[in-house]
Order: C-alpha cells, then sequence, then structure tokens
C-alpha cells in the first residue's frame, strides 16, 4: 500500500488522536509549570461610622479582582517552574518526617497517600486476578459441554457491568448492617463497622477489582486453553507426569504469552483505579492517584478548579505509566525487528 | 470420542472442580441478583439485616404492595415465552419483513417493536387482568411476596432519570457510530500496510491507551471552559462554549476509544485473507472500492463485536461525562453517583439501587444476546497480541 492510500485511511483517526490526546497531554504538560488567577489590586479602604464626639474610622487593606469591561475577572499566567510539583509532592514535609523518623506522617500527604495505596492496590490484585482467572478456565474446561455457555454467561456479568455500580452493588452488601456484615457479627459475635475501618474499605476495594477482572482473565485463559497440544500432553502421561506437573510443565508454559498480556493489561487498568473510590466512598480513608487527579480538576466551594496542581499530579501519575510500559515496548520494538529479518 | 482412561480424573477432584465453579458463580451473580431484590422492597425491607426479610419484604406486603402466587405463576409463564418467542419468531419475523440489505436496520426495528409490545402486555395488560383474577380467587390471590415498583417511579418519573436515559443514548450512539467509521478505515489501512510508519502509529496508540484519563481531562477542562474566546477569531460570534456539550463528550470519547478499536479492528483484517483485496485490485478497484464493496461485507462480526466495546466504554465512563457535561446533559452514571453521595435517607438509597439496576439492565440484555461476540472480541486481541 502507497504512503499517500495509507494517509486516506488511517488520517482521521490520527487527526482524532493529535487532536484529542497528544495535544492535551502536551497543554496539560506546559499548565503543571503555569498558574493562571485572577489578577487582584489591594485597595485601602476607611469605613467610618458616626460616634460620639467625632467619628470612628476604621482603615482595612483589601483585595479585589481586576474586571475587565465585560465585567468578568481578568487573570494572568505566569511560568512558576516546579512550585505545583512542590505543592503536590510536598518534599519539605516528607523531609522533615524522615528527619524526625516518624515515616507514617508521610502518608497524611495525600500525593503519597494515592501512590501508597495504588501501588499496594495494583501489586496485590495482580496475582489474585491470574490465579483466579486460571482456576476458573481449569473448572470450566472440566465441567460438562452442556452447561459452558451459562457459565460463561453468568461470569461475564461482573466484567461488563459499569465500574462504579459494580462496586456499589458490593458495598450495599457491607456497608452499614448489609446482610453479609450481619452474618459476620453474627458468626464472631462483634460489631463490626466496615465503613469505618480504612483497612477493611481496602480488602473490599481490591475484592471487588478481582471480582471485575477475574473474568476477562478466565476468558482468554480459556481460550488459550483449547489450544494446548494434546499431543504433548499424552506424551507427559507417559512419562508419568502428575496431574499438577502436567499443569505445572505443560498447560502453563503454554498460557504464558496470554498471562503476560493479561498481566500487563491489569497493571494499566489497577493503576488508572478511580471508580472505587467513588463507589466505596473511600475518600477519607484510601484515595488513588486518578482520583487525585479528579478531586483536584472539581471545582472546589468557591468554584475554581485547581487545574495546575491536577496538571502536576497527572503528569506525576505518568511517570508510574511510563515506567510500566518501558519493558512492554522493548519486547514490542525486539519482536517488530525480528519479524522485518 | 471418549475421554482417554489415563486421562479421566478421580471423582474427588470432578467433585472439587464442579464445586469450586458453582461457588465462582455464586460470587459472581449474587451481587448483582441481590440489588435487583432490594429495588423492589420498601426502604425498611431492602435494608433489612436479614436476608429473608429482603427477599419476602413483610413491610412492603404490610404496606398492600406485593404478589400473589397466582402473579407470580402467570407472570413468569408470560415471561418464559416471551423470551421464547424473541428467539424462535423475532429472526423469522424480521428476515420475511425486512427489505433487502437492510438487515440491520429491520432488526433494529424488530426488537425495538417487541420491546415496546412486550412493556405494554407485561406492564399494561397483565396487571388489569391479573387485578380481577386475584379479587376472585380467594387464598390463591392473598399476596406472599412483597414488591413494589414504587422506587423505579419515582427514580424515573419525579428525578426525571428518563433525561439522563435520553443523554446516554445520545453519547453512546455518537461514539460508537463516529468510532466505528474513523476506526474502520484505520483498522484496515493498518492491518494492509507493513511500512515503519504503521508500525510507530499502531506503538503510540498502546501508550495512549496506557494513558489515566484524568490527564487528558486535565487538558481539555480549561479549553473547553474557554472555548467560546479561544473559538471567536476563527468562528466569530457563533463560538460555542464546549463545556457541558453532548457533541464535545463524544469527540472524547472517541478518540479516547481510538487506540483500542484501531488494535482490535486491525487483528479482525488481519483474519481476513489478503488474496481478496488482491483480487479486486486485479479487477480494477481502487483500495477505497476494494474496502467498501469486498472487504466491508465479510467483515460484520469484527464491527458488531468492536462497537460492542466501544458502547461498554461509553456507557460505562463516569470520569470524563462526570467532568466535562453539565448538570442538565448529565448520562445515567454520574447522575447516580450523584445520588449516593446525597445518602440523607433510606429511601435515597433505595431509589439510588433502583437506578444502579436500571443501567445494569440493559448490559444484561447485552451479554445475553452478544455472549459470543463479547468471547471472541476479547480473544481476538490477546491470541495474538
Amino acid at each position: 500500500m502507497k504512503f499517500r492510500t495509507l494517509a486516506w485511511f488511517v488520517g482521521p483517526s490520527v487527526f482524532m488522536m493529535l487532536l484529542f490526546i497528544a495535544f492535551p497531554l502536551a497543554s496539560v504538560f506546559l499548565q503543571s509549570f503555569q498558574i493562571t488567577q485572577p489578577v487582584v489590586e489591594t485597595v485601602e479602604v476607611e469605613t467610618c461610622t458616626p460616634g460620639f464626639l467625632g467619628q470612628t474610622c476604621v482603615t482595612e487593606t483589601k483585595t479585589t479582582p481586576i474586571l475587565d469591561e465585560n465585567g468578568t475577572p481578568q487573570t494572568t499566567t505566569e511560568w512558576v517552574g516546579l512550585l505545583s510539583y512542590a505543592r503536590v509532592l510536598q518534599l519539605d514535609q516528607v523531609g522533615a518526617a524522615i528527619a524526625s523518623g516518624t515515616l507514617g506522617s508521610i502518608l497524611a500527604i495525600d500525593f503519597w497517600k494515592a501512590l501508597r495505596f495504588t501501588l499496594t492496590f495494583t501489586l496485590v490484585t495482580l496475582p489474585l486476578v491470574i490465579g483466579l482467572g486460571l482456576a476458573i478456565a481449569l473448572a470450566v474446561n472440566n465441567a460438562a459441554r452442556s452447561i459452558r455457555g451459562q457459565i460463561i454467561f453468568v461470569s461475564l456479568l461482573p466484567f461488563i457491568i459499569t465500574p462504579v455500580i459494580g462496586a456499589l452493588s458490593i458495598r450495599w452488601l457491607f456497608y452499614g448492617d448489609g446482610i453479609v456484615t450481619a452474618l459476620l457479627e453474627d458468626m464472631l459475635a462483634t460489631d463490626i463497622s466496615v465503613a469505618a475501618n480504612g483497612w477493611a474499605i481496602e480488602l473490599l476495594m481490591m475484592f471487588y477489582r478481582v471480582w471485575h477482572v477475574a473474568p476477562f482473565a478466565f476468558v482468554i485463559f480459556y481460550a488459550g486453553l483449547q489450544t494446548v497440544n494434546q499431543d504433548t500432553l499424552e506424551s507427559a502421561i507417559i512419562d508419568g507426569a502428575s496431574r499438577f506437573e502436567r499443569l505445572r510443565y505443560v498447560v502453563v508454559p503454554h498460557l504464558m504469552p496470554l498471562i503476560i498480556f493479561v498481566a500487563l493489561i491489569h497493571l494499566m487498568d489497577a493503576y488508572r483505579a478511580f471508580e472505587e473510590v467513588v463507589g466505596f466512598s473511600s475518600q477519607a480513608h484510601r484515595i488513588t492517584l486518578q482520583w487525585l487527579t479528579y478531586d483536584l480538576l472539581e471545582p472546589d466551594d468557591a468554584g475554581n478548579r485547581a487545574i495546575s496542581r491536577a496538571s502536576a499530579s497527572a503528569m506525576l501519575t505518568m511517570i508510574g505509566i511510563v515506567i510500566l510500559l518501558i519493558p512492554l515496548l522493548r519486547r514490542t520494538w525486539r519482536d517488530h525487528k525480528g519479524s522485518a529479518h | 470420542m471418549s475421554t482417554p482412561k489415563a486421562l479421566q480424573q478421580p471423582a474427588s477432584l470432578r467433585l472439587a472442580s464442579a464445586s469450586f465453579l458453582a461457588f465462582w458463580c455464586l460470587i459472581a451473580a449474587f451481587p448483582i441478583f441481590w440489588i435487583a431484590v432490594m429495588s423492589f422492597k420498601s426502604p425498611v425491607d431492602a435494608f433489612s439485616a436479614n436476608p429473608l426479610d429482603v427477599i419476602f419484604g413483610p413491610t412492603t406486603r404490610a404496606d398492600g404492595d406485593g404478589l400473589s402466587i397466582l402473579d407470580i405463576v402467570i407472570g413468569l409463564a408470560v415471561l418464559i415465552a416471551a423470551v421464547r418467542l424473541a428467539f424462535t419468531q423475532l429472526p423469522k419475523w424480521v428476515d420475511r419483513l425486512s427489505p433487502q440489505g437492510m438487515t440491520i436496520v429491520g432488526w433494529l426495528v424488530g426488537a425495538g417493536a417487541y420491546a415496546v409490545g412486550f412493556l405494554v402486555v407485561f406492564f399494561g395488560i397483565l396487571p388489569a387482568v391479573l387485578g380481577v383474577l386475584n379479587s376472585v380467587t380467594g387464598p390463591l390471590g392473598a399476596p406472599v411476596l412483597g414488591l413494589t415498583a414504587e422506587h423505579y417511579y419515582s427514580v424515573w418519573i419525579e428525578n426525571g432519570f428518563w433525561r439522563n436515559f435520553q443523554n446516554s443514548l445520545i453519547v453512546t450512539a455518537g461514539v460508537v457510530t463516529i468510532s466505528l467509521t474513523v476506526g474502520t478505515l484505520a483498522g484496515y489501512g493498518l492491518a494492509r500496510s507493513g511500512s515503519n510508519l504503521a508500525f510507530w502509529i499502531l506503538i503510540i496508540a498502546l501508550i495512549f491507551r496506557a494513558l489515566p484519563h484524568s490527564v487528558l481531562v486535565a487538558g481539555y477542562l480549561p479549553v473547553f471552559i474557554n472555548s467560546a474566546e479561544i473559538l471567536r477569531p476563527i468562528l466569530g460570534e457563533n463560538a460555542p462554549t464546549l463545556y457541558g456539550q453532548p457533541l464535545a463528550v463524544i469527540a472524547v470519547l472517541v478518540a479516547i476509544n481510538q487506540p483500542f478499536t484501531i488494535w482490535m479492528l486491525r487483528s479482525f483484517f488481519q483474519n481476513i485473507p489478503n488474496e481478496l483485496d488482491e483480487a479486486a485490485r486485479v479487477d480494477g478497484c481502487t483500495h477505497f472500492q476494494a474496502f467498501r464493496w469486498v472487504i466491508m461485507p465479510v467483515m460484520w462480526p469484527g464491527v458488531i463485536t468492536t462497537g460492542l466495546f466501544s458502547f461498554l466504554l461509553a456507557y460505562n465512563d463516569l470520569l470524563v461525562t462526570s467532568l466535562l457535561l453539565d448538570a442538565q446533559n448529565q448520562t445515567m452514571v454520574p447522575a447516580i453517583a450523584g445520588y449516593f453521595n446525597r445518602e440523607t435517607t433510606t429511601t435515597d438509597q433505595v431509589e439510588a439501587v433502583a437506578a444502579a439496576v436500571s443501567i445494569t439492565a440493559p448490559l444484561f440484555l447485552l451479554v445475553m444476546i452478544f455472549q459470543r461476540q463479547i468471547v471472541s472480541g476479547l480473544t481476538a486481541g490477546a491470541v495474538k497480541g
């Protein structure tokens, strides 16, 4: 295919991606070094109130926004360098915490709190998703052919459901006197308050994520299981391999590319976890990096959006994504070079 | 073919595997089933700590809302008949009545008409008939299962959830149409070109797929809010403020969706043998004609599958829609986020549950109808990627 033809086919898509992905990315990068704020002037106002024997006068300085001819506040944009990053990272407080030996107080800062939780969340759910997905795939492969369709249908439900609603449906089982909490309270004969405990919410959020992603891993592993080489399996049996050894040395190596694929997709998606925080209303206890940016973008009580701080936190989130992607890109590049020869 | 003896499993293993599967199915379906049950009960029952109270709803029944044994039997019979009819008769009617080459439109119209007909029968005629029957049959007609649809009524009619539904329809329809049109062109071009440029486009798309969406929204917000001033030199006085516009959100979602769409469509196009294009080209087609008249007709399964995933992305999105749409253009998912943040009374909470079930119901139908396509879509990217 000639370059011109390719350009006609790919043009609209590339244009959309440039305009709505590449351009915002560049503008976020610039914004993170700038601050836009209303121009204010300080005026001295003397207010006098009538009093006994002459007036009582108070002089005070007030800051008022300067309005332009349309009556809207004027704004200026200035370069502030790394100020927004410093505000997000709060390195001086981190330094103080390290110096005084109270490392725990670092986690009181939003960004570090979010980073700690996001990383734990991503790394803990990863093996669970792969293990559960593989277990379901093996079990379904074992089940009678006639009921596989129904099982796949039921298994797809948690995957297809709107993430917030999936999180909510689990929240309603646990929060307050949800039926599962009531059951646990009966069994353990104690009072449990899920919504008040950070670690309990953290567990629920991880449970939700595994519940939501395991079907995806299952479907992919199940498709992979259909192509396992039966001859290899039979020779393994003749060589006296036990059931577990066959799984360990024949099936899992066959599925390895798929396991890596699922792991990568899961790492990317879990790292940008967001809906869990909204669904479980966990912002008082646990927040994620993407939720932090979202929260800065939401208008505060005065209607202002902290765009520059949001940009800085967004760029910091990006660093994690880049680290995650480097091994993947290196592998794809090697494959491409390999296929060219 | 029977399983070789060496591969046969001991009964204990088969039992363990089957019970694990049953346990998984229970965990997978239970939360969804449970919110469906809760949404039909009065608040006291819905948030009762006793599961049996939630299922049978004594308070709801005491309020006079309930189903008798007769209601349940006849209702289930009508439901089963309707489902069977949909799977056996509906395809025949659609085939017979839709004109040549318009099968998709025929299906849309047919499914829509069927849904309306079902709603009229099930919620219009049936309750009236059963009301009469219940009063005649005595003990069989006494309510045993508490059930009320009042929360759905207050969510959809009183709180205006139908408006959010309408917005969701506009946004999802726009996203699916545009991203498929743009995506099929790009997917085809990328599948048929082995050049370095195509490779780099795919790699960059892969990087874009990994971006957190909040990063992009941080880039849109200042531009969209001030777009009237920015665009005024170009468009004059009619320059629109893009913030809050469904059209702007559609464009954004299409772009966010593009990397995924072109990767998936490309892998479907690669399944179509190259010889088909070459034959068309030998017969004198241009690249575009070959694409339109030879490749597209055999590509429909791939396009439908990709369309499903585009639909899911647009329908399920919370972050982009909640930040870029204003209150009156809100879609369903951000609207429900507003519901449970309020959390003042238990009635509010049950209404949130009803809204959640309303959002889930279309997805449930989708999996029912398109299970095969969803599975093939999930595996298409993985097996080759």
